[in-house]
């Protein structure tokens, strides 16, 4: 089915929004009332028709905002994305995974033309059709890594497996949970996870860690992570937390439905063949309350997710200052009726 | 983990004798499908039909990663096999189809490295192949040992001077003894890895000479093979149905509950986030943990298993389920 693609922005006058069916696929993340860390991993296998798992990158109606808006921050800052080095082979291993990908998924808007070594890349939404050599990163107007990425929704870390760990090497980063890529540079798996509250203490990452270390090529799994945005903001990094942190005191009961956002990151994790590094995918989905509210059970449910959620997960996430605005305006969608598990709308 | 879903088919393309106990087979795709890409230092796994059962192998692929249309393995024949090498000796025939697992890496170059030390000993030189190719396509610093009994063992030093000339370096071990790790590794620079695969006993000299000299153990790497998927078959009894099932050598526990049709909750496959624990009741054989989600104390206690990798090693498994 094609894509309806938007003109939006997330910045400025945050002309962002969800048509209905963008609601309807939203990536709900919980499936009981009370949230905790897991290992919540699981192969990132071929989803229903329309689902956000359908493909192995999900493309949908907001493309041209989102790849508009990454080119606005790269523009700011440069060093959103970076690659050690040592990545280069990782880095064609991406554009290879992300073009195959994309053009099996997408024929009507992206097609790969291959003949040896010689590529041409046709991308219809942004008008793009770029002939070049595989393996040969001058044929590219730039490196691999930031050419692909630059075209593809979500962040990207690809992590370099080594001493029995993974290393964060390379990413581009311009729509982060406040996160810096130029600080985790680098990092081992644990370093950059150091922040995490209780989920060490569980031996969370521990297990995540050895499970990574294992993976296949060809058998990706992925996991849903979530946090909350005021405003529907992808850039949140603390670069720039001067221009959107102080957003948080603009919630009121009476706004938070419009402004507070429910932040799903669809992370995924794929073996790359010539590197045998790791893609970490990081598409972020994000949804108001008063959207997620079109459906009265996923409203219920997360007034009873934030009600419980431990202090540390509050502190953490940044939901301290605004969560009584958003639990009082949630509060009138709860009727305190008991909702089945799972994680679907209805 | 679902083995079969992804399994690769081969032919047997062509079959190379290349000393009297060393066999070459060239593979090629089974279907109309490239093979996918592979980093140096991969393996695969064949299942080869032996007796009406599936035995599974791990071999090196050896040749350029590039290359899609086939791969290369090698063989020695094993003395004591009565598996494997054997009936790739004697069996295998050009033509014949065999099933593969994708490739898998537990021998990978480390890119950060300043200089990089290849020590192959006899049909260890297979993986050292592909390094050897891969760093010299990256213009990395690198040097190789290969130690053989023999010029007739020396099966590879052709192809290995052609990928790297000057940096190989010969050691026929019937003429020069045993390789000395000692002086080998006390004049590499900071920063180096070494990369060994060989006979047991040499990987034991590499591994000594290297704690003794100081080199962080993190730098020294040798070759390790993933553990084949499956294991012997066993009996599983569910208390609350009273139904009884086989489990048999190539499915896991919980692909046999799928199977039939026992509602069984599980998330990562991978023995990582505990969503199929399971209740041991009794266990007439020793339960196999190949999971990294249960305590110690939770393993020895014999009360929990995760079945979507763990098993018994045969006889019967009762459950509370």
């Amino acid at each position: 089915m094609a894509i309806a693609f938007k003109q939006e922005t997330f910045r400025g006058e945050y002309t962002y929004a969800n048509s209905d069916a963008a609601i309807r696929r939203f990536p709900f993340p919980f499936a009981q009332d009370s949230y905790m860390y897991s290992v919540n991993m699981e192969p990132h296998t071929k989803g229903p028709v329309g689902s956000v798992f359908e493909n192995a990158f999900d493309i949908d109606e907001h493309y041209l905002g989102e790849c508009e808006d990454r080119r606005i921050t790269l523009a700011r800052d440069p060093q959103r994305c970076q690659s050690l080095p040592h990545m280069i082979d990782a880095e064609w291993d991406v554009l290879e995974l992300i073009m195959t990908s994309l053009a099996r998924d997408y024929p009507e808007n992206f097609t790969l033309l291959r003949d040896g070594s010689h590529w041409t890349w046709i991308n219809r939404p942004l008008n793009i059709r770029q002939p070049f050599i595989f393996g040969d990163a001058a044929t590219l107007p730039r490196q691999p890594f930031e050419y692909i990425t630059r075209q593809t929704q979500g962040d990207f870390v690809i992590m370099d497996q080594r001493d029995n760990n993974l290393f964060a090497d390379a990413g581009m980063v311009t729509s982060q949970a406040d996160w810096s890529l130029s600080f985790d540079l680098g990092m081992s798996f644990m370093e950059w996870h150091a922040p995490v509250p209780l989920a060490h203490e569980l031996g969370i990452f521990d297990r995540a860690l050895k499970y990574l270390l294992m993976l296949q090529q060809g058998r990706p799994v992925r996991r849903l992570n979530w946090t909350m945005t005021i405003n529907p903001r992808l850039d949140t990094a603390p670069e720039t937390y001067p221009e959107w942190g102080t957003d948080r005191a603009s919630v009121t009961p009476e706004n938070a439905g419009d402004k507070v956002h429910l932040r799903v990151e669809l992370q995924t994790l794929f073996r790359l063949p010539r590197s045998n590094a790791m893609l970490f995918g990081i598409r972020c989905y994000l949804a108001s309350l008063a959207e997620l509210a079109t459906y009265p059970r996923w409203a219920a449910r997360l007034h009873r997710v934030l009600g419980s959620l431990p202090n540390e997960l509050q502190e953490y996430k940044g939901l301290t200052r605004y969560r009584p605005s958003a639990l009082q305006w949630l509060s009138a969608h709860d009727d305190g009726r008991e909702l089945a598990l799972g994680t679907e709308p209805v | 983990m679902t083995t079969n879903a992804t399994a690769l088919s081969a032919v047997i393309y062509k079959v190379s004798e290349l000393a009297p106990d060393v066999r070459e087979f060239t593979l090629i795709p089974g279907n109309d499908e490239l093979f996918p890409l592979y980093s140096a230092g991969s393996h695969v796994v064949l299942s080869l039909p032996i007796g009406g059962r599936i035995h599974r192998n791990a071999y090196s692929l050896l040749g350029d990663p590039a290359r899609r249309d086939h791969w290369r393995i090698a063989v020695r024949r094993q003395q004591s096999s009565r598996g494997g090498s054997a009936w790739l000796h004697d069996e295998a025939r050009a033509g014949m189809y065999i099933d593969l697992s994708p490739p898998v890496n537990l021998f990978s170059l480390v890119r950060t490295a300043r200089h990089h030390v290849l020590v192959a000993g006899g049909i260890g030189i297979t993986p050292i192949l592909s390094q050897a190719r891969e760093l010299a396509r990256l213009g990395a610093s690198f040097e190789v040992h290969y130690a053989f009994r023999g010029p007739a063992n020396a099966v590879f030093l052709h192809d290995l001077k052609a990928i790297a000339p000057d940096r190989v370096h010969p050691h026929d071990s019937d003429r020069d003894g045993q390789l000395e790790f000692g002086p080998l590794l006390a004049r590499q620079a900071l920063g180096t890895h070494l990369y060994i695969c060989g006979p047991q006993g040499m990987v034991d000299a590499c591994m000594q000479a290297g704690a003794r000299l100081g080199w962080p153990s993190k730098h020294l790497h040798s070759e390790q093979f993933i553990a084949p998927a499956g294991g012997e078959p066993f009996e599983v009894e569910l208390k609350r149905s009273g139904k009884r099932f086989t489990v048999p050598r190539d499915l896991s526990l919980l692909e046999t509950l799928e199977l039939n049709q026992v509602d069984t909750p599980s998330l990562c496959r991978g023995g990582a986030c505990g969503q199929c624990e399971l209740e041991v009741l009794d266990a007439t054989g020793a339960l196999v943990h190949h999971d990294v989600y249960l305590s110690a104390e939770e393993r020895a206690s014999g009360r929990k298993i995760m079945p979507c990798v763990s098993r018994l090693d045969g006889g019967c498994l009762v459950l509370n389920h």
